[in-house]
């Protein structure tokens, strides 16, 4: 039933923008029966996905796919857990597209984008769902080319080309790996479908390349952090709610992934626990401090999805670590942190990507340090960033604390239990609380240079605040961050039976996820914190004397006339952290020689380039380049040489059916 | 019901005196008489009695953060435990949510430094939160071990442990997450070594340098809210002290309180006999603190 109604809404969503695409006629380029076909695809596929996580159903439908000898697709808690932020943000991404890239503007390239982004749901949608290998690479790869369209969606951009250049050939990457892993599921279990393994099927070392496989294979599409090196260019250079679903979105792809194999698996031991607690700790950590280190808003954004992958796999990790070694409780507790914060960070960073569309939109620039004010300009956009900012931070009473609190018990549960979890808490408690503060100076750097203060730039203090149809997505979105962070209590039976689905195959007893941690108190606490914050602001009259007079300048230390060149920029902002960190960041800076009494006027700059793209795998291209130089003497680009080589091949070909050995042997005979 | 009461009084009436009691040492020092005990409670009374100045450039940010400061201090405040007594607000995960109130308050406060758009203003809070980066680590470290001393990840009794569990194994852990917090203390108030509140020169300043712009009521609400935080630190420290004097389970009441001021003389003494530090080498000490903890964590779990 609820399965029908999720084929249903691919069936809608991957049709919706196809009247815009192919036919010339429809007005406005088919926008409204895209938008139309989204939101209707969005309230099936949600209600799908709710029923089925309340009902706790299992469904399963075979498809009749001939070709690769059957297909399936299952509906089950963990699939319909991860079908809500696909339909939610799918649904609300069309709505701001109305005024954010409407028809009138982009005529050309505004219906390849439409298309595509039903297509992109669907994919999502059908991998989600599929209990067949090569039902999910079917999935896999409408996502992942789908995708590629839309980060490329203005070609007409350098910048936009090489990006999606770039996501293309690591999305590659991903489905080499898992070619292999299917190739090997194959061979060890004897057929494609995508149940649970029995414990004897695998060898030590099988199971340790499938589980090396998953990671790999997975990690590139989640932005693990070696791996991640696509992921800034795409999400910076894509249209703003481009960029909201595949960060929100599409990466977490990679985590369902990764959770469905591994429950697929039997089960993995301590070592790989370890490692993805490790390597999701690397991620926070050097997430948020390559992301200190950009003066481009989206860009920033884009290095703090690095950040939450990593929080998500550090819960993975405790849960794999939980099932290795018996712990039911930190399976439930790091599972459970490791879901909800899916949740959350598809809500909050599809929110603050919005948001600096919305920025980007009204004041014609994603640099941080050409913007400033805009508060004032944009009320609405400002105080939906500031709680985005304030979740993505991990403060109470929003949601990111929520999640970041399950992960943090959880942690702390192998200190105070028996022996033998000091390890986990060792590695993710001081990780956790460094990177929140980290993430706290980089949003707190955020608010103040784009959003506060004076604007820097004529264009930005001639920013106006954006339309309603723009203001609709983030408004809900808001909405859903203050609603889980104030009443976490009702996503509970969600995580309980998401949690239960992915313990299935072990003989682990499964607990609630409120039984070990007392979410009821939280709306306790956000009320105390409401009552103290409005008690002392009626006390205080503060709203009166704000609103009363108001010519009077910034102090400023007595300095008469403050000019908002002489606010702290972005760049200033982050100097003091990225200058503690440069044996990691290796900030690069452009300095001038300044001589003489009178120097002419000249300018500096700095940037921090990604890690691995910019230092590790361009150079190392390069080098394979030079090396292999010598091939440009064959590839002159002229079609009588190729053919020459298509014929050179055949012969070639030919030859082999020569009978070489009988000839030989006749000679040898003579 | 009356211990709620007398701990929700102590929280809201005795944190000016920590700041009289800090003046009052340093004069002693300086061998000046220095203001009276109270000055502080005038301070803040006056404050909250006159009119505010507020720029053109700011907005509801500018008069959030100091609101949001004393809130979630006074909320962080319920969750320690005065003496022995229990705290009013108890559950399992409060550690949690007591380390981010205070990054809540950091963000809030920060953010309204930024919001007058003022070089000094955003100077200062380059320093709190960049300071916060390693001061956050140490205190998880701390409360690591206390968790693990206690069995529990509830305040109260994890606060409680180090007294009543007291054995010579925790001996070493305990002094040396003793370093890191009150090294933490210092930085999160404020004081000398970390911060200077009474320089005359903003560029050296941390604290007083985010406030500049606040005046009347709102710098009442800052100073107060401060003077809470330094309340609210100095008992977790003074948890973690008092195994270490004699007759710990005496420490009741009353006398917590008074050893409460004793911390704040402590402070006082430390800010007369030390200069404050180059600001490039306070990320050292903060270090320092954070390898202290975390070593006592790595002690207690050899």
């Amino acid at each position: 039933m609820f399965l029908i109604l999720i084929l249903l809404a691919i069936i809608v969503a991957a049709a919706s923008g196809l009247p815009g695409f192919v036919l010339r006629r429809p007005k406005r380029g088919g926008e409204g029966i895209a938008v139309a076909g989204m939101l209707c695809a969005a309230c099936a596929g949600l209600a799908g996905a709710v029923g089925a996580l309340l009902g706790h159903g299992v469904e399963t439908l075979a498809l009749k796919w001939p070709a690769v000898g059957g297909g399936s697709v299952g509906l089950d808690a963990l699939s319909a857990f991860f079908l809500v932020p696909v339909f939610l943000v799918g649904g609300l991404g069309p709505v701001y597209g109305l005024g954010y890239w409407p028809h009138r503007r982009h005529p050309a390239n505004g219906r390849r984008l439409r298309f595509f982004w039903g297509v992109l749901v669907a994919g999502m949608a059908l991998l989600v769902i599929a209990r067949h290998a090569l039902t999910f690479l079917l999935g896999w790869e409408m996502m992942a080319l789908s995708a590629f369209f839309l980060v490329a969606t203005e070609d007409h951009r350098s910048a936009s080309r090489q990006a999606g250049w770039i996501y293309l050939i690591s999305t590659h990457c991903c489905t080499l790996a898992l070619l292999a892993l299917f190739a090997v599921w194959r061979q060890a279990t004897g057929s494609f479908d995508m149940v649970p393994a029995a414990l004897h099927t695998f060898g030590p070392g099988t199971a340790s390349l499938c589980v090396g496989l998953v990671l790999v294979g997975f990690g590139v599409k989640a932005g693990m952090m070696p791996l991640h090196f696509w992921l800034p260019g795409a999400h910076a250079n894509a249209p703003s709610h481009v960029s909201a679903i595949m960060s929100g979105v599409v990466i977490k792809m990679g985590i369902y992934g990764m959770v469905r194999w591994c429950a697929l698996l039997p089960e993995a031991p301590v070592a790989w626990g370890e490692l993805v607690l490790l390597l999701g700790a690397l991620s926070s950590v050097l997430g948020v401090l390559f992301a200190i280190g950009q003066h481009d808003l989206k860009r920033l954004l884009a290095y703090h999805s690095v950040e939450n992958i990593g929080i998500i796999l550090m819960g993975f990790g405790l849960a794999l670590l939980g099932r290795a070694l018996h712990r039911p409780e930190w399976v439930v507790l790091g599972l459970g942190a490791c879901l909800l914060h899916v949740w959350n960070h598809s809500l909050f960073k599809s929110l603050l990507f919005l948001c600096a569309g919305a920025v980007a939109h009204a004041a014609g620039t994603r640099q941080m340090d050409r913007l400033g004010g805009l508060a004032r300009r944009m009320p609405w956009t400002a105080v939906a960033f500031l709680v985005g900012a304030v979740a993505i931070c991990g403060l109470p009473p929003l949601n990111g604390f929520v999640s970041e609190w399950l992960l943090y018990i959880g942690l702390l549960k192998g200190v105070t239990g028996a022996a033998g979890g000091a390890f986990a808490a060792l590695v993710g408690v001081p990780v956790l609380a460094m990177t929140g503060a980290l993430a706290l100076a980089c949003f707190v750097k955020v608010m103040g240079t784009v959003f506060l203060g004076e604007p820097r730039t004529l264009r930005a203090a001639q920013a106006h605040e954006v339309s309603r149809c723009e203001r609709l997505p983030m408004a809900v979105l808001v909405s859903g961050c203050v609603f889980i962070g104030v009443c976490p209590s009702l996503a509970v039976p969600a995580l309980n039976a998401a949690v239960s689905c992915w313990l299935q195959g072990s003989d682990l007893a499964v607990t609630s996820v409120a039984q070990a941690v007392p979410l009821g108190v939280i709306p306790l606490i956000a009320l105390l914190l409401f009552v103290c914050a409005a008690g002392i602001v009626w006390r205080l009259r503060l709203w009166k004397e704000a609103a009363a007079l108001r010519d009077r300048l910034t102090w400023d230390c007595g300095y008469a006339r403050p000019d908002a060149r002489m606010q702290y920029t972005a760049s200033s902002f982050a100097r003091t952290l990225v200058s503690l960190f440069s044996g990691v960041l290796k900030p690069i800076e452009h300095r001038p020689q300044v001589e003489g009494l009178f120097p002419m006027p000249t300018h500096t700059h700095s940037h921090v380039d990604e890690a691995v793209l910019d230092r590790v795998l361009v150079p190392a291209a390069r080098k394979v380049e030079a090396a292999f130089i010598w091939l440009h003497r064959f590839q002159r680009g002229l079609t009588q040489h190729y053919v020459l080589y298509v014929l050179l091949m055949l012969l070639m070909l030919l030859c082999t059916l020569c009978p070489f050995r009988h000839w030989v042997a006749v000679w040898l005979k003579q | 019901m009356l211990e709620i009461l007398i701990h929700i009084a102590v929280l809201l009436l005795i944190p000016p005196l920590l700041p009289g009691v800090i003046a009052k040492t340093k004069a002693w020092f300086a061998g000046r008489s220095g203001p009276p005990l109270l000055q502080p409670y005038y301070d803040i009374a006056k404050c909250l009695r006159r009119g505010w100045v507020c720029s053109k450039t700011t907005t509801w940010i500018f008069w959030a953060g100091p609101v949001v400061a004393l809130s979630t201090t006074l909320l962080a405040g319920l969750m320690v435990p005065l003496g022995r007594a229990s705290a009013p607000i108890a559950f399992t995960g409060d550690l949690v949510l007591f380390a981010y109130l205070f990054g809540l308050a950091r963000f809030f406060t920060t953010s309204a430094a930024l919001d007058t758009g003022s070089a000094f203003e955003g100077m200062g809070a380059v320093r709190e939160v960049t300071l916060a980066c390693f001061s956050e680590p140490a205190l998880f470290f701390a409360l690591m071990v206390l968790a693990k001393i206690s069995g529990t990840l509830s305040l109260t009794p994890m606060l409680h442990a180090p007294a009543t569990a007291f054995s010579v194994g925790i001996a070493a852990p305990l002094t040396l997450i003793l370093i890191g917090l009150f090294i933490v203390l210092l930085a999160e108030t404020c004081r000398i070594p970390v911060d200077d509140p009474n320089t005359h020169l903003e560029l050296t300043m941390i604290h007083e340098a985010m406030v500049l712009d606040h005046s009347g009521p709102l710098f009442g609400l800052i100073l107060y809210a401060a003077a809470m935080k330094m309340l609210v630190l100095g008992m977790v420290v003074l948890h973690v002290l008092v195994p270490f004097l004699p007759g710990r389970e005496l420490w009741r009441g009353p006398l917590f309180l008074t050893l409460l001021l004793a911390l704040a003389v402590g402070i006082g003494v430390v800010e007369s006999v030390m200069a404050r530090l180059k600001m490039r080498h306070v990320p050292y000490l903060l270090v320092g603190a954070m390898l202290s903890c975390g070593f006592g964590f790595i002690l207690l779990i050899r």
